[in-house]
């Protein structure tokens, strides 16, 4: 692998490869040894999203790596300020498994041209790493309590109602609630309040 | 745009996971279309999407998956069967026509609706309400319409199952919540009985999507959604 494209996630992290640089790389040279290592890393992560939403072995196989030869297709399009790598993969997999498996239509910003809206908030000074604040979102996310963590899973991830959690957890609805607004109130406040950004 | 009222956490979550019906998912990416609060943050649920996809304990994949994505690479760009076929955005007859993007409607709805919302073919539904019925979705997947309340008329009272969203596109209309102007959502609860009132002396139109068909709580209104059909 690139030894640039090696980063630090600080003390006790194990050395991670820079993914949006690899992204980047394949973006702008089609690298595709930067692919290989892309591959390598999320092929098996993205099939296990899908073997974990109810694909079949051969289905969540086929959709992995539809997935990333869509961000071999889509790299170009690729800006580290909008995205993080993860956040940008994964909704590739995430449009992938509807389109494929649910032919159903969705209605994504990358639909749309939504160049024309200009976020109010966004201008230079809050235009922070999209990496670095993802290490924070995940930092908090670790230290969320287990009952908390397991609903936001199941919800922003497996894309569960609120309904379906309860029955699944054989919890009352109300409780399921409560813990999501809870859980996503301590991540808004850790990690966005840091980086300045609205709360 | 001074939006007031959002999208829940509970539905941009849905969203962001691809959980939501068709007639929902049109709503809220019109609501976000035009919302830099509610995109901000459906980005930091995408973030969380994405934190978890990282963090997933990964599945092996076929020891020549690798191999064959790669022969793929050089290829030149194959229609993937996620790509949408080019009919498959808009049943809307004038689609071919240049469009030229009235700003009262929102970017995710323009394939759905005429131009300009005056050349909307109303359906009466009940004095002073008309609707229109938008084709071209998933038609097993809930409601979406577009309502017409002339001043000072109501919706009958309803119940609804699942998730109601309601997106003010001109006018305001005001319920038992609050006053809901242009850009506002009304997100609601299954549990929420509401009788929302154009409450301007200009009609309101809103864009409505539901998961389930409404529930009108009264003898007429029933009727009239027999007849209906919404």
């Amino acid at each position: 692998m690139n030894k640039q494209a090696q980063i630090s996630l600080g003390s006790g992290d194990k050395e991670q490869p820079n993914f949006s640089l690899l992204l980047l790389s394949i973006g702008q040279t089609q690298d595709k040894a930067a692919f290989a290592d892309l591959f390598q890393h999320f092929a098996p992560r993205v099939k296990s999203y899908m073997l974990k939403l109810g694909s079949a072995d051969e289905m969540a196989e086929e959709l992995a790596q539809q997935t990333l030869l869509q961000v071999w297709r889509k790299a170009q399009l690729f800006d580290p300020d909008k995205a993080a790598a993860s956040t940008w993969i994964f909704r590739i997999a995430r449009n992938i498994r509807i389109d494929v498996l649910r032919k159903k239509k969705h209605f994504f910003d990358d639909d749309f041209d939504l160049a024309e809206i200009k976020d109010e908030q966004e201008n230079a000074e809050v235009k922070i790493n999209r990496e670095q604040k993802i290490r924070h979102v995940a930092l908090a996310l670790a230290e969320l309590p287990q009952n908390q963590a397991k609903v936001i899973r199941m919800s922003f991830y497996d894309g569960l109602s609120h309904g379906e959690i309860a029955k699944q957890l054989e919890l009352p609805l109300g409780t399921v609630k409560s813990r999501i607004r809870l859980a996503f109130g301590r991540l808004r406040e850790s990690v966005y309040l840091e980086s300045g950004e609205m709360a | 745009m001074s939006i007031h009222h959002h999208l829940s956490d509970a539905t941009l979550g849905a969203f962001t996971a691809g959980a939501l019906i068709e007639s929902i998912s049109l709503v809220v990416a019109s609501h976000i279309s035009n919302c830099p609060d509610c995109r901000k943050r459906r980005d930091q649920l995408e973030d969380i999407g994405g934190i978890q996809l990282q963090h997933t304990e990964p599945e092996d994949m076929s020891p020549d998956a690798l191999q064959k994505v790669m022969i793929k690479l050089g290829k030149q760009k194959l229609p993937l069967a996620s790509d949408p076929p080019n009919d498959s955005i808009s049943s809307f007859p004038n689609e071919s026509a240049p469009r030229r993007g009235n700003p009262e409607i929102p970017k995710p709805l323009r394939a759905y609706v005429p131009d300009r919302l005056e050349d909307v073919d109303w359906k009466s539904m009940a004095p002073g309400i008309k609707y229109f019925a938008i084709a071209g979705l998933n038609k097993a997947d809930g409601t979406l319409s577009l309502l017409k309340i002339s001043p000072g008329a109501n919706i009958p009272e309803h119940r609804h199952q699942g998730i109601e969203l309601t997106q003010v596109l001109k006018g305001s209309f005001s319920d038992e919540i609050g006053r809901f102007g242009v850009g506002d959502i009304a997100d609601l609860d299954d549990d929420i009985e509401h009788q929302p009132i154009a409450d301007t002396n200009e009609a309101c139109i809103c864009l409505i999507a539901t998961e389930a068909p409404l529930k009108f709580t009264g003898l007429m209104p029933r009727l009239v959604q027999y007849f209906s059909g919404m």
